[in-house]
């Protein structure tokens, strides 16, 4: 995809969720486009790190609570508005993530999956031992009378989403595509091999982590105001965080619109299923569809259309 | 002032429960620490073990320890066809890091997920008559629904060990675990004897399920509590272990129960992975471990 195209596409997305904004009033559509878009904000993050780079992380669902608790305790304390909030979460993340950077000094491959898992329950046990924003109860947040020119609030959430998630897939993109794409292939493929050759992996490894956990902040941060009521079992779901490995693997890992494509169809998928069947159902298909995939298309979708186009080419 | 009375009693509840702890970690020190199979789904096998335990109880009313022993069978073979279905979609490949991971990920969360669809999520209990009985000796007290499953996991272990160490078979997952090319030289089939300690781990589940519903109800989201737990354990204990991952089960469980009784119940599912962490960054092989 040339770069005209890929702009030109992002910029027309956007363009249409606007658009969509003044044909729609049904408050559901936004609420299923959210959640969706929250899910491939997840699975870009952790495709920079678990697909990019290869370190695999199991607790997505850490940051992303990081994200929406920052937003509570920040908004509780100065009532700051939704921009600085994200932002907020945003650092939040981004720091904690250079934190499990430096972690990949010392732990390799499952040892840093484990590791990561450990740190998502560990900030799980001080949510929940922090009574400024709920603990255990959880946190009540009244959703904001200003919504600026949107018939309402979600609307606008929406909206924000979508920005958001379309400057992920651009940086995502641009670091995928980019010389520092390069290394951070170069260090999934053999660490050793890469640092001989070169390439500095720490410096790598750290930006990669960072700007996952930064993303991952940021895409928790509205959190609290989509669900107005916030408590540790739904920020730190475990849900959130088998999303954020599925949607990539389904998709592929190695390109940048393999999460992307990923997201679009087990999101999709989920929401479908979600009205059509039963919520619970809706959380089962990705688990399958993920062990299905993993098991008989490890490439993914991505790896899938190569391989076919390989052929055709023949 | 830390009471003495109350400090022989969290020594005593946390020895049991790491006695506990041992039985629930086995068959990941068999699995993970001799086969190198991240088999993060390892508690969720346990909780499966937990709900077959209540619903024979519940239905014929059989102690659920020999509920446990009769369907490990069972466990074995399933986790015979699991290890044969992991090593054709990974292990053949030479995938088993990533994308074995993330299989077993979603194999934990799809076992979870049809256990609540089918049995929802309200808590489910055993009932034997020793469960709500207590032996004191002095100060101390020794509740039955901690120590039949202590002294249960201590022959486990034991049985194991001996397994491990005295027998053919036993001998073979060893070496499998050391030297996998070695042992095919010799003639045997590292695919078979990986397969059979596969299969020997998930057996250890059905036994660690019914302990664990012994001690307390069970609901499926249980387990992951458990992941910190298990891994932190095998670790500490130096990888495959037996003898180090029971010591390191004993000083988990009086850890977390100083933790409860001290600083509060709240903070006891940090402290797992508070250990796992520290000893992952201070001294990876563990306490006993084969540097």
């Amino acid at each position: 995809m040339s770069s005209a195209v890929f702009w030109g596409t992002l910029a027309a997305v956007f363009a249409a969720g606007l658009a969509l904004t003044g044909l729609v009033e049904n408050e559901y559509y936004y609420n299923a486009l959210y959640l969706i878009l929250q899910a491939m904000l997840m699975a870009v993050a952790w495709n920079i790190l678990g697909g990019f780079t290869g370190y695999v992380n199991f607790g997505s669902a850490g940051f992303f609570a990081m994200g929406a608790y920052t937003t509570v305790a920040l908004h509780k304390a100065l009532g700051l508005p939704l921009p600085l909030l994200i932002l907020a979460g945003g650092a939040v993340g981004g720091l904690v993530g250079l934190g499990v950077g430096y972690l990949t000094l010392r732990l390799k491959g499952v040892y840093f999956a484990i590791a990561t898992l450990a740190m998502a329950i560990v900030v799980e046990t001080l949510i929940n031992n922090w009574t400024y924003v709920g603990g255990a109860r959880g946190f009540y947040i009244l959703t904001p009378e200003k919504h600026l020119w949107f018939d309402s609030y979600i609307q606008m959430l929406f909206v924000v989403m979508l920005l958001l998630t379309l400057a992920a897939v651009a940086v995502s993109r641009i670091l995928n595509s980019s010389r520092l794409g390069r290394g951070l292939a170069a260090i999934r493929d053999d660490e050793i091999a890469a640092e001989c050759a070169g390439v500095p992996t720490l410096k790598l490894k750290l930006i990669s982590a960072s700007v996952m956990g930064a993303m991952m902040g940021v895409a928790g941060a509205p959190f609290p105001f989509f669900v107005t009521f916030v408590d540790p079992v739904s920020a730190f779901n475990l849900f959130i965080a088998v999303n954020a490995i599925a949607m990539p693997m389904i998709g592929g890992t190695a390109h940048w619109i393999g999460p992307v494509i990923g997201a679009l169809l087990v999101g999709t998928t989920q929401e479908v299923v979600k009205v059509t069947v039963s919520s619970e159902m809706n959380v089962l298909i990705v688990g399958i569809m993920l062990v299905l995939f993993i098991t008989l298309a490890p490439q993914g979708i991505v790896g899938l259309a190569q391989r076919l186009r390989a052929r055709g080419s023949r | 002032m830390v009471s003495a009375d109350l400090l022989a009693n969290a020594v005593a509840a946390g020895v049991l429960l790491g006695g506990f702890y041992a039985a629930v970690a086995i068959g990941l020190a068999i699995v993970f620490g001799q086969l190198d199979i991240v088999n993060i789904a390892h508690p969720a096998f346990i909780i499966v073990g937990s709900y077959v335990a209540w619903i024979v109880n519940s239905t014929f009313g059989f102690d659920p320890v020999l509920i446990g022993v009769a369907v490990a069978p069972l466990f074995f073979g399933l986790g015979v066809a699991i290890y044969r279905l992991y090593y054709a979609a990974f292990e053949r490949t030479g995938q088993e890091s990533l994308s074995g991971l993330a299989f077993f990920f979603g194999v934990m969360f799809i076992i979870e997920v049809v256990l609540i669809m089918v049995y929802g999520v309200d808590y489910r209990l055993v009932q034997a008559d020793y469960i709500g009985r207590t032996w004191s000796v002095g100060f101390v007290d020794f509740p039955l629904r901690m120590l039949v499953p202590f002294t249960v996991a201590v022959a486990l272990t034991g049985a194991v060990y001996l397994y491990l160490s005295r027998t053919f078979m036993g001998r073979a997952i060893q070496a499998v675990a050391q030297d996998r090319l070695a042992l095919q030289l010799m003639g045997a089939d590292p695919v078979r004897v990986k397969q059979w300690a596969f299969g020997l781990g998930i057996a250890t589940a059905a036994i660690a399920g019914a302990l664990l519903i012994i001690i307390g109800p069970v609901e499926p989201s249980v387990g992951r509590q458990y992941i910190g737990r298990v891994f932190a354990i095998v670790v500490l204990g130096g990888m495959g272990s037996i003898q180090g991952m029971f010591i390191a089960g004993l000083i988990l469980g009086v850890i977390e129960s100083m933790v409860s009784t001290f600083v509060g119940p709240s903070w006891a599912p940090a402290v797992a992975f508070g250990v796992l962490g520290l000893t992952l960054a201070l001294r990876p092989a563990g306490l006993f471990g084969r540097q």
